[in-house]
């Protein structure tokens, strides 16, 4: 009933408005030269609304951008990033002010004949060349960044950590001491051992399940991804780091920390992050926050994967070496 | 072809019609019923997304079972996310834009009394009537719509168990989608059909309108794509009921391990993509051939770079079919190939900067006659301009990593597409409807619509960029369990009012559209003193168009303020005077 009640209020608005619109104007259908007038001096109007929309955001809206990357690997994709927006912004800034300019200057006026011009090579050879030109420049820089992320080939004895997604939670498996993770399959998977690891590899015996995923400063790390039920997608924005965790089969990703957790939060963007979102939070009265590095799900994989998340701890190299071998192996946790 | 001599029932004429201007007539109207539920999710969504956990009666009062208290459930808001995304890409601006332009201007503006099968072009639309049904009718399934995201990967949308929107509802979403599909090729084929052959005297390819131009290269993608997105559903459906594996493999869940092996998602990805890219050009494309015309008409000015405007279509369309694989560079297929599709997809934007600066440089020295058609026009090329943009950012491979499926994206894709195509669509509608219903729409609310929308619109959509870049995933039912996003909360309740006054704007326009049906202004032949051919039609529409001999064509459609004419206009049907130049 209520329902109905919403749809009978829209239509009753629609017919209240058309009989105000009756008694001013019944039949105003074609633009005269006072409406030219009127909606180019608005579109003039307009243009300083939306170069002041495009102001206000970036200035009230870069505290809560991520702070700078935790990554070598993201470094150098932040960088591109800056150099692809101050392209954008600049065609942007220039495109969108001719375009509500001239819809201000040349608004109709009764009896002015328009300009016939319907063409011109020299022009257009212009505006074919230069976004080609710098086009090529920007796949050229883009794609040596692309290659450099993700070939992780010349690792100089990488970690190697498998991250293990399903509905709704993140599992982490270190390939402990001899660096080669196991073989694993859901097939496996039986009790305790949730990620299927195939515990007659060889390999298997050494690994190190955890629920809390550690990563130390300075030393490259190689994540294989694997996936349980659907598709997820494991994404680390503070160090730049993308990809989905496919069933059936094992994806890849690497990055090199280079901030440790402790040192993030003591960064000047962070602070004042952090600072912002406590101010919100004492005001709802909720616990103060402090700045983790998170894992987060970032594809649609069902009811809860808004809250599919996992701690990522990055700390020096010895801190991180006694942290993991504080850990169990996962023959010491099967049996 | 003419049929004064029988009488035509209720049902031949308004129901089932093989008359191209009746069957417009019915997309449009299918169209915006099918945009106002799509829209409306849009806002159940938005007020979910600013304030978590708060009750709104309005919620209650129209999700049902799927709300507790005012307050939604996490599957049924995935559910109408699903169902926004599919009815507002394929049936309001697949099918409702293309459907209803493409039917109303192909015989009207090439001089030719119908469409090459009047009959095929009937089932086309009683089709897409019939897949609207069925996807409608998958709200009210017991376990709630199809809820796995408007681009279905699996295994999410091939197990039940996984969500509950991937019984009954991904069922009936993909048995509509099949018929869907059915229907736009039967439309597809028919204009590219009609365009080919039904042109009338002197209409060669070269004197078409840039509609035509659109319309004609659009359908041609969409015979090429749209059969490859049948195929993607067909093997989902094989793999949802018949047990095959295609795109699933060693999956554990409930505690149980699938008989699945050997499939993956990836050719899922990539079947969708196939179709799912040049999707957005045959959403984009019409709206773009509207908007040149109407910007040529409104300025009283010859379009600028007719010649590079055709070719920059076809570029867009060629391009459009091999660059799918840049909503994939982190599905994890081979990184090479992530190169490959960088440099396809950049390079889409030199075709798109041409158009854009075409355009910019039509209103140059223009007389510009600002209808709200031309008024949703310019917005178009704001919007496009801005949205296209940052597709410099998500077409790098290297910077994708980190905003892919994040808001950053949903900000891009309303702009570029969404937007865009709505504002092509509504400068379409108020350019002819004098065309369709021979009576004219009322100028003050439509310029009232225009300025709500378009401020709403960029209130929407540019904050939303800034979420993206926060690090917020899209598809998120709420970010309350993340005290990182808590900022974020803010700058959510802002653009959700925005989105608010937008929706609301749009009652400005349903109200004019369907009063001025019945008690608009009668249209005069000609309104907006254009050159084309749809204007020397009688305003009451007759079968066949033209009451006598099909007009022929001396001149290319945009002689606008020519030297050596009275008027700031030539139709089309008007000879070259004697030492006359061909523009």
């Amino acid at each position: 009933m209520t329902a109905l009640f919403y749809i009978l209020l829209v239509i009753a608005i629609g017919i209240a408005m058309w009989q105000i619109i009756s008694i001013f104007n019944l039949k105003g259908v074609i633009a005269t030269e006072k409406d030219n007038n009127t909606q180019g001096i608005l579109f003039a109007i307009f243009g300083i609304f939306f170069y002041g929309l495009m102001i206000f955001s970036f200035w009230k809206y870069s505290v809560i951008l991520l702070p700078e990357s935790a990554s070598i690997e993201g470094a150098r994709i932040d960088n591109l990033y800056v150099v692809t927006m101050l392209l954008i912004l600049s065609v942007q800034a220039i495109t969108q002010f001719l375009l509500f300019y001239f819809a201000f200057k040349y608004r109709g006026i009764k009896g002015r004949k328009a300009l016939f011009y319907a063409d011109s090579h020299k022009l257009e050879m212009i505006w074919t060349i230069i976004p080609a030109v710098v086009l090529a420049g920007l796949v050229l820089y883009g794609l040596s960044v692309w290659n450099d992320v993700m070939d992780a080939s010349d690792a100089d004895n990488p970690l190697i950590v498998e991250l293990y997604a399903k509905q709704f939670q993140w599992e982490a498996r270190y390939a402990g001491a001899d660096n080669e993770l196991g073989r694993a399959n859901v097939r496996n998977i039986k009790g305790i051992n949730t990620m299927g690891v195939d515990m007659t590899d060889k390999n298997s015996i050494d690994d190190i399940p955890t629920r809390e995923l550690h990563l130390p400063k300075g030393r490259q790390v190689i994540f294989k991804f694997r996936s349980q039920d659907v598709l997820h997608s494991a994404y680390m924005p503070h160090f730049r780091a993308q990809m989905n965790c496919v069933p059936g089969m094992v994806t890849q990703f690497s990055f090199t920390p280079n901030m440790t957790t402790q040192e993030m939060r003591a960064n000047k963007k962070t602070i004042a992050k952090v600072e912002g979102i406590n101010k919100i939070r004492a005001e709802k009265g909720e616990d103060i926050y402090e700045f983790d590095y998170l894992l987060l799900c970032n594809k649609i994989c069902g009811a809860s994967h808004y809250n599919m998340q996992m701690k990522i701890i990055v700390e020096e190299e010895t801190a991180f070496n006694s942290w993991l071998s504080g850990q169990k192996t996962i023959a010491e946790v099967v049996q | 072809m003419s049929n004064h001599h029988h009488k035509e029932t209720f049902i031949t004429k308004y129901v089932f019609s093989t008359d191209h201007k009746m069957i417009s007539k019915q997309y449009l109207v299918t169209g915006i019923f099918m945009g106002i539920i799509g829209v409306f999710m849009s806002m159940l969504f938005r007020l979910q997304i600013a304030w978590p956990d708060t009750s709104f009666s309005i919620i209650e009062a129209f999700l049902g079972r799927h709300q507790d208290g005012g307050v939604m459930s996490p599957d049924i808001y995935l559910a109408i996310v699903t169902i926004h995304g599919t009815i507002m890409v394929f049936f309001v601006l697949t099918a409702g834009l293309s459907g209803t332009f493409s039917n109303l201007l192909i015989p009207l503006q090439i001089g030719a009394r119908d469409m090459a099968s009047g009959f095929l072009n009937m089932v086309s639309y009683w089709l897409f009537f019939l897949s609207s049904v069925i996807m409608l009718s998958s709200l009210f399934v017991e376990a709630g719509p199809a809820a796995a995201g408007w681009t279905i990967y699996p295994p999410l949308s091939a197990l039940p168990q996984a969500i509950p929107g991937s019984g009954m509802g991904m069922t009936l979403w993909l048995i509509s989608m099949a018929i869907f599909i059915a229907s736009s090729l039967m439309g597809s084929l028919n204009y590219i059909v009609t365009v080919i052959n039904l042109r009338t005297v002197g209409m060669t390819m070269t004197k078409l309108p840039l509609t035509i131009w659109a319309f004609f290269v659009t359908a041609i993608i969409g015979v090429v794509s749209f059969p490859v997105l049948l195929s993607a559903a067909l093997l989902l459906i094989f793999d949802r009921s018949f047990g095959t594996s295609f795109y699933l493999s060693d999956i554990f869940i409930q505690g149980e391990v699938l008989h699945y092996q050997g499939g993956s998602p990836v050719l899922f990805e990539h079947l969708f993509w196939f179709l799912g890219h040049p999707e957005v050009y045959i959403v984009i494309l019409p709206a773009m051939g509207i908007v040149s015309e109407i910007i040529a008409c409104n300025s009283r000015k010859p379009i600028f770079g007719y010649r590079a405007m055709i070719g920059s279509i076809m570029a867009i369309a060629f391009l459009s079919t091999i660059v799918w694989g840049h909503h994939m560079f982190v599905s994890g297929m081979n990184p090479f190939l992530g190169s490959v599709f960088t440099f396809t997809t950049l390079l889409i934007a030199i075709p798109s900067a041409v158009k854009a600066f075409n355009w910019i440089t039509t209103l140059w020295k223009g007389n510009l006659q600002m209808n709200p058609a031309m008024l949703f026009s310019i917005g178009f090329v704001s919007t496009f301009i801005s949205g296209g943009l940052t597709g410099l950012v998500l077409g790098d491979s290297a910077l994708d990593i980190n905003v892919h499926d994040t808001y950053f994206v949903v900000a891009h894709f309303h702009l570029v597409m969404g937007v865009s195509a709505i504002y092509g669509m509504f400068a379409g509608v108020y350019h002819w409807f004098p065309k369709m219903y021979g009576r004219m729409m009322n100028k003050a609310l439509g310029y009232w619509h225009f300025w709500f929308t378009v401020i709403a619109a960029y209130g929407v959509f540019f904050p939303m960029h800034f979420v993206g870049l926060a690090g917020l995933p899209r598809r998120y039912y709420a970010n309350t369990a993340f005290p990182l996003f808590d900022d974020v909360a803010d700058v959510n309740i802002v653009i959700t009012m925005f989105a608010i006054l937008g929706g609301a704007a749009q009652i400005i326009f349903l109200t004019n559209f369907f009063i001025s049906i019945y008690k608009g202004k009668k249209a005069t032949q000609n309104p907006w003193k254009s050159n084309t051919l749809e204007w020397t039609t009688p305003v009451a529409h007759v079968h066949g168009n033209w009451p006598g001999e099909l007009p022929a064509v001396h001149r290319w459609p945009y002689d606008y303020s020519k030297p050596g004419h009275a008027e700031d206009y030539v139709s089309q049907i008007t000879p070259l005077y004697d030492g006359e130049e061909e523009s």
